[in-house]
């Protein structure tokens, strides 16, 4: 929430109070502002604020312990699939959310460390090949389960899942205040993950200033000398696949209630690619920047959807381009002006927990910086 | 004198190449023991299987009584054996007292769950650890650099740094790979009066070096290895004067004192 205050240009450091006021009110705000461009915008919202939780697990694994993962996205498959199978007719089964999310949680950090298991003493580029191969297995899996045994629906995927019901509230039904109010679902889902959201930033914060963080970063640094001063880097490494993973998990059961369908291709390659995108475009190991980078990329390429759609209509008479196919477009684009401009990302890393005010004796910073 | 660490007839090969062979030797609890030797002695292959980085071949390291674990770094700091390396290993994008805070890893117990609910047990260990990197940079002398990223600290104090995240884990034996290399006088000196706090504190040293005017200023004993054997293991005056070191610096025919080797 700091973070994300200080990197408002121009407010943020002058007047830091003020600043947080305006990330709060634009959290609690934007649906309402969405809503004036129509209900299609209040959805890409929402799905923005998945992929902010996806991003925010994947910067655990790729920013701060340093571990290059391609294959994110098949924590999100684990997540959704999870909540599909234990909360759909497709069992017959139908749990409630707050059993099915943790355990979507866990199954997908179980996945972090069968993922991790193998892949300990890899790191850079050949990490991210085994990484890429693992995300391919788990959407192949997927697509092909539903023979001999019929477990995964194979690419149909597996629809008219639970919405979440949140103490015998459905959210997926408009809430209806009086007469004459109504409250459209996709409100009620934005603040539902809003708070997920809130809940990650703050966890992952308080991982990172702490001993584990400083594990991951020194790992991150120099595995050598991380293992000189007694740090195992085998269970360091471990923790940060799970960990991130669960927030993949979670992202995923939310994402499987919310669309009330899961199938294979919502899990393809591109998916963890664009996830890593967003990580890399918004700062890699800054959270402030992670978030900031999701909402950006989840939401130009729709506003460029929206106008890309018509304008060729209007001067093509037809679509030349996909839109799907401008994303990935787009996509390419922020990466590559990003490494040409600004190679750390939008709001780079620094050094994020000094303590000004154990640093005794400190002298003014133009000495320091002798 | 109490014995520290006794390697027992330690013998490290790469393929055909024997890197140790049969090497034995004593450090005294508190004395700074001095290991030194040609380039490609075997100093800096000892030190590797000393701290578990490698598995020897044959032969065994006694620490305080216990055999040390092989091929795992991270039990043996907790035994108490910390380390630095010749070339510099900072962690170079975290500050100078992040880079100590890191080093108290193995001190503190703070798992994920209390880390995650913020625990007071594990509020209390943050802050105790903040405080005690920050008094580990004030006693090696770089305390006014804790908020600098480590990458843009000067050499010197990189040296420095690299100390004090070693004496973060709480060691009773402190392994300095050739800490003066690159240094200047002026440097060498305050390391020399830094290697004597840290002896006087309790930590027992064990030095690697080649600048010799150090090494036998401030070493209570050492051992000479050449190509892989230890040819020498006594206090400095008598290594000066003996022969096979002398050999082993000078080629065989010693047309110089073994003082000027250095």
């Amino acid at each position: 929430m700091n973070e994300l205050a200080l990197a408002i240009p121009w407010l943020g450091k002058r007047n830091p109070a003020a600043a947080r006021w305006v990330v709060l009110a634009l959290a609690l705000g934007a649906p309402l502002i969405a809503m004036l461009f129509g209900k299609t915008w209040v959805r890409i919202l929402d799905f923005a604020l998945l992929y902010v939780m996806l991003a925010i697990g994947l910067n655990l694994v790729v920013g701060f312990a340093g571990l290059l993962d391609l294959g994110y996205i098949a924590f999100y498959a684990v997540g959704a699939y999870t909540f599909a199978f234990l909360a759909s007719p497709h069992f017959e089964l139908h749990l409630p959310f707050w059993l099915v999310l943790p355990l979507g949680a866990v199954f997908a950090a179980l996945a972090g460390i069968i993922l991790g298991l193998p892949t300990l003493r890899l790191r850079g580029d050949y990490l991210a090949i085994v990484t890429l191969g693992f995300g391919e297995i788990v959407r192949i899996f997927l697509n092909n389960l539903n023979h001999p045994i019929n477990i995964t629906n194979g690419p149909q995927g597996i629809n008219m899942i639970d919405p979440l019901v949140l103490f015998g509230w459905d959210i997926s039904r408009p809430l209806k205040i009086g007469d004459d109010i109504t409250i459209n679902s996709l409100f009620l889902y934005y603040y539902v993950f809003l708070a997920f959201v809130v809940l990650s930033i703050i966890l992952v914060q308080r991982l990172q200033i702490s001993r584990v963080g400083r594990a991951w970063a020194a790992i991150r640094d120099d595995e050598l000398a991380a293992k000189a001063i007694g740090i195992n880097t085998r269970n360091m490494k471990l923790l940060a696949f799970s960990l991130g993973a669960t927030f993949g998990g979670v992202a995923g059961g939310l994402f499987a209630a919310f669309q009330g369908f899961v199938s294979p291709e919502s899990f393809s390659l591109m998916e963890s690619i664009a996830v890593l995108t967003m990580v890399v475009f918004g700062g890699m190991g800054n959270l402030a920047g992670v978030v900031v980078g999701a909402l950006a990329l989840t939401a130009l390429p729709e506003i460029l959807r929206h106008v890309a759609v018509p304008v060729q209509q209007a001067v093509f008479n037809q679509v030349i381009l996909d839109p799907e196919v401008l994303r990935m477009l787009l996509l390419s684009l922020a990466m590559i002006f990003m490494m040409l401009l600004r190679p750390a990302g939008l709001i780079p890393a620094h050094s994020r927990y000094s303590r000004p005010e154990l640093v005794v004796g400190k002298p003014a910073p133009a000495e320091a910086a002798k | 004198m109490i014995t520290l660490l006794e390697a027992k007839h330690v013998t490290k090969r790469f393929g055909g190449l024997t890197a140790l062979s049969d090497v034995s030797l004593t450090i005294r609890k508190g004395e700074v023991y001095g290991l030194i030797g040609p380039n490609g002695a075997g100093k800096t292959t000892f030190f590797n299987v000393l701290t578990g980085a490698y598995v020897p071949e044959e032969g065994e390291i006694v620490f305080n009584g216990t055999e040390l674990p092989t091929g795992k770094p991270h039990e043996v700091v907790a035994a108490g054996i910390a380390r630095t390396f010749q070339n510099i290993r900072l962690f170079r994008e975290l500050t100078a007292l992040e880079n100590v805070m890191a080093g108290h890893h193995i001190r503190s117990r703070a798992n994920p769950f209390s880390i995650l609910l913020q625990t007071r047990h594990a509020r209390e260990e943050e802050r105790l650890i903040t405080e005690r990197a920050f008094e580990l940079l004030r006693y090696v002398g770089i305390e006014r650099f804790a908020d600098t990223v480590s990458k843009n600290l000067s050499y010197g104090d990189q040296r420095r740094l690299e100390i004090a995240r070693a004496l973060a884990t709480e060691p009773q034996l402190l392994a300095l790979d050739e800490p003066a290399a690159g240094m200047n006088a002026t440097e060498t000196g305050k390391l020399r009066e830094l290697v004597q706090t840290i002896r006087h504190d309790g930590v027992t040293v064990l030095l690697i070096e080649h600048d010799v005017k150090l090494v036998m200023g401030l070493c209570d004993r050492l051992a000479v290895l050449d190509f892989g054997r230890k040819i020498a293991e006594d206090v400095p005056a008598e290594v000066q004067k003996n022969d096979a070191v002398i050999s082993a610096y000078l080629g065989g025919h010693g047309t110089r004192k073994a003082g000027a080797a250095a």
